[in-house]
């Protein structure tokens, strides 16, 4: 049994991915040397050396590019885009490329790749190093979408990404990084497309994603100890494929549902899944779904207008009393 | 007049290439005839005046080596060998078509001869070209990586990441820019800061300034071999410019009434490849017997790969769901 933090076990994960299969190499800017900007990729270079672990110019283009191309020939690169922001300026590789290629050839090329990046707020780094992006993923068809909310899923996850043979953009948190986790076992494989439960309850359910799938367990402990509410959260820890079916089961027992997500508002991963709800679960629903999401601006800076945009612990506590009990 | 004496490529190989280039000119000429009877849909860019250049990278590749071309891919697709129909098919939407439909003239793809796909957003498939090459190098095997696009392509970021990445990281790939002087209507040299938009770039990249006259075929493929060699060696990579100029316009849509006529006609009467290639082996004693059999060869097979075409089927519905995932299939939930 070993304390692990987030940030450690991105880089146990890749070393262990890239223990077990040749074929796996590792680039990004500043990841070798430098061991990462959030040192989530410390001791990679030191163990597989430079042709494993290729530091690459500023040029995300160019990463993703050779990332794509090598992955065409059979190689699993995982590639690292520093911020989630970033990519942003590689998006027609991501989107256009990446994504449609194997469609387009008419399954004649796979791209099994990973594009690990960091993403979120809580940094107080203002709108261009802090965006929640998992739904302009999730929106485009032929990317897989994980974002894992601890250390063991970060393992977990990870493997099952490498061993992907389709292209899966992995969103780690940055203010998940200093999160620790007691794990008995760190090579472990959870498949991709199953969601977690985080705490059990059948009063109502909570999804959430990443660090608002934290958010939305610390929450419902207070929920159950101060309130006497009893939430189911589910964390999805990925976007696609979905876990459908875990969801469904809760919202038929417990009738109520909120979603907590850090992206702005409007096409926020939410609202597809509000959708899906209303179309499998009408009869079901007691209420209408409740959205909690950071409200549709660019997010500030300064600690008090960060913290008051990104849906809290106590956001969530709220909208849920509000939700049940009308207060 | 040409040296006879000190032919360094030779009969054969003439023959080689004299025959890819016509395919890829009649192959051409035959999708615009099919987009004038309305059965070819969506659009087409032609490579029409262009052959020579991807005609001597035919030649020149081996198998294993991989390919990445523009939207103007047809040419460059067939040069590596995929066949007429699986072309013509695919530009028409028929299940005999490369990809069956599903990717349609500006992304032609056909694996199995090194044909890494036909990319139709500027700029990135240099950079994609980058880890194929990349691979070759990590895998420690020798195929070469190369990569075709247009002069409108070196006035886009990736252009720039892909060729410094190339040169730090020694890759085995030769990135070939078809300079027809117009970037889609707009002449290229009226929005470039330098006079080959390629080549004048090349010293900010260490690289060699190679300018070619891309409609001369021999020099394109002493071109070609020399640097498919470099990259074979492991010597890195190279960058060179052949100027060329395409017959019709950027687009179907486009009839190019922006060309002065005398330009146009200067380089369809004077320097047109494939009339100039032809007159080039009657001067290098080509029996010209051998010449008429050939160009009945290849009118032939067009003519048969159109008829397969039209009587391939159209694809089944149900193929929109497929392919999506390595699994087949399109599911995003369970």
């Amino acid at each position: 049994m070993a304390q692990l933090t987030y940030r450690a076990s991105v880089s146990l994960a890749i070393a262990q991915s890239m223990r077990k299969d040749q074929k796996v190499f590792f680039i990004g800017e500043d990841v070798g040397a430098a061991g990462g900007v959030f040192k989530a990729t410390v001791g990679l270079l030191e163990e597989f050396g430079k042709e494993r672990v290729m530091d690459a110019p500023i040029s995300e283009q160019a990463i993703l590019g050779a990332a794509m191309g090598a992955a065409m020939t059979g190689l699993r690169p995982i590639a690292e885009i520093m911020f989630s922001d970033f990519l942003a300026v590689c998006w027609d590789i991501v989107a256009n490329q990446i994504a449609k290629t194997r469609y387009m050839s008419d399954g004649q090329i796979n791209i099994p790749l990973v594009i690990r990046t960091a993403n979120g707020g809580g940094s107080k780094f203002g709108a261009q190093h802090s965006q929640s992006l998992e739904n302009w993923s999730m929106m485009i068809p032929g990317l897989k979408v994980v974002a894992p909310s601890c250390p063991s899923d970060v393992l977990g996850l990870m493997d099952s990404a490498v061993k992907d043979p389709d292209p899966v953009i992995f969103y780690e948190h940055k203010s998940l990084y200093a999160f620790k986790e007691e794990i008995e076992q760190t090579d472990i494989s959870i498949p991709i497309g199953e969601a977690n439960t985080l705490h059990e309850g059948k009063d109502i359910t909570i999804i959430g994603l990443a660090l608002m799938a934290q958010r939305a367990k610390e929450a419902a402990l207070i929920l159950k100890d101060k309130h006497d509410i009893n939430a189911k959260v589910i964390d999805l820890r990925s976007l696609v494929p979905l876990d459908l079916q875990t969801i469904k089961k809760s919202v038929i027992e417990t009738g109520h549902v909120l979603t907590v997500e850090e992206n702005p508002r409007l096409c926020g991963w939410g609202a597809e899944i509000s959708s899906l709800i209303s179309e499998h679960c009408f009869i079901n629903l007691k209420g209408p779904v409740t959205r909690v999401t950071t409200p549709h601006v660019p997010l500030p800076s300064a600690d008090i207008l960060e913290d008051n945009t990104i849906p809290s612990v106590e956001l969530i506590v709220n909208e849920v009393i509000k939700k049940l009990k009308g207060e | 007049m040409v040296d006879k004496l000190n032919d360094d490529i030779g009969e054969e190989k003439r023959l080689q290439l004299w025959e890819m280039m016509l395919k890829l000119r009649l192959v051409e000429k035959k999708a615009y005839d099919l987009f004038l009877q309305n059965l070819i849909k969506g659009t087409s860019h032609l490579a029409l005046g262009q052959e020579a250049i991807a005609g001597a990278f035919g030649v020149a590749l081996k198998q294993g080596d991989y390919t990445f071309c523009t939207y103007r891919g047809h040419a460059h697709t067939l040069a590596r060998g995929s066949s007429i129909e699986g072309v013509l098919g695919e530009l028409m939407g028929r299940q005999c078509g490369l990809m069956k439909g599903k990717g349609g003239s500006m992304h032609l793809t056909d694996v199995d001869k090194g044909v890494m796909g036909s990319y139709a957003i500027i700029g990135a498939h240099l950079t994609i070209a980058n880890g194929t090459a990349l691979a070759s190098k990590y895998n420690k095997t020798n195929e070469v990586s190369v990569c075709f696009f247009g002069d409108g392509t070196t006035n886009i970021g990736a252009f720039h990441e892909a060729l410094n990445m190339a040169k730090i990281w020694n890759l085995p790939i030769v990135f070939v820019c078809e300079n027809n002087l117009y970037m889609e209507y707009t002449p290229i040299h009226e929005v470039t800061a330098v006079e080959h938009p390629a080549a004048d770039r090349a010293g900010a990249y260490d690289l060699d300034k190679i300018i070619v006259d891309g409609n001369d075929a021999d020099e394109m493929l002493r071109t070609a071999e020399k640097a498919i060699s470099k990259a074979r060696e492991g010597k890195g990579p190279s960058l060179i410019e052949a100027k060329t100029y395409r017959h019709s316009g950027h687009s179907r849509a486009d009839p190019g009434k922006y060309r002065p006529d005398e330009e146009v006609k200067d380089w369809m009467e004077n320097k047109d490849p494939i009339k100039n290639y032809r007159a080039k082996l009657l001067d290098f004693n080509v029996n010209e017997k051998i010449i008429c059999e050939i160009e009945e060869k290849i009118k032939d097979q067009v003519e048969k790969a159109t008829e397969i075409s039209m009587a391939s089927p159209i694809p089944e519905i149900k193929e929109i769901y497929t392919d999506v995932w390595a699994n087949g299939g399109s599911e995003w939930h369970n």
